[in-house]
């Protein structure tokens, strides 16, 4: 049984995304999703750029947006199908979550390797 | 009340979606500095239209949401030694719509109150957030 061996590590990528969501995600919304958008603050793009392409920040912001990508695949998964009595339709809901997380990662990681 | 919980429980779960929203949001920007300057810009200035801020308006109060009962949870989710005994502080967390063993969620050994457990969590948070906006914002 695949499912067996699978499913402790999608907790694991579950619960692992859950702590980082919890302690990076409000101030990289406050900042990139407000602050800066919304000329709050002015942040040189030089400087950001040397930022986000040292190599350090890259793995970083990998690791973040895999965890919580795999995150939001898992809740998701079990909000659709509990929340909404949707069992009879566990494997598409489940094909359609992780696969979606799959897809992120892999662009993320092509984005992360080819800054 | 118990209505009133099983709504907490509901915005609890959909806190999932703006995890999912802000990571592909982050990647996008990621992909956009590195297209160069102009290309940030642009980003930017989408990033800055109505419909996207109102959307992360209501996602930083869902990731707010989110650290809340992340960090209560966390506490009844350690194993926590009593006596020399490992014990869970709970048997069961309901996490993600599911009943699981508590030791599942976090493993942490030792004697740990949960009020310091979760103090600790902010604090860590306080520091996250003032090096990443320092990072930032130098």
């Amino acid at each position: 049984m695949t499912k067996r061996h699978i499913e402790p590590i999608l907790w694991m990528l579950f619960s692992g995304g859950g702590v980082i969501a919890a302690v990076f995600l409000p101030v990289l919304i406050v900042l990139f999703g407000l602050a800066i958008p919304l000329g709050w603050v002015s942040v040189d793009y030089n400087h950001l750029h040397a930022v986000v392409t040292y190599w350090l920040t890259r793995l970083v912001v990998l690791g973040l947006v895999v965890l919580m990508l795999f995150h939001w695949a898992h809740r998701f998964r079990y909000t659709l199908q509990d929340g909404l009595q949707l069992n009879r339709l566990e494997t598409p809901i489940a094909v359609l979550c992780y696969g979606g997380a799959v897809v992120g990662s892999i662009a993320a990681l092509l984005i992360v390797l080819t800054l | 009340m118990k209505k009133r919980s099983y709504f907490m429980f509901v915005l609890r779960e959909l806190s999932s979606v703006f995890v999912a929203w802000f990571a592909v949001f982050l990647m996008i920007m990621v992909f956009a500095i590195g297209r160069g300057e102009a290309s940030y810009q642009n980003f930017m200035s989408w990033a800055a239209s109505p419909v996207v801020v109102v959307i992360n308006i209501v996602a930083l109060a869902f990731a707010i949401l989110h650290t809340v009962t992340w960090f209560a949870l966390t506490p009844q989710a350690m194993v926590v030694r009593f006596g020399g005994r490992q014990v869970p502080a709970m048997k069961e967390v309901r996490v993600a719509g599911r009943y699981v063993p508590a030791a599942t969620v976090v493993r942490v050994g030792g004697r740990v109150p949960a009020g310091l457990v979760v103090a600790s969590q902010w604090a860590g948070l306080v520091v996250v957030s003032a090096f990443v906006a320092w990072l930032v914002l130098r």
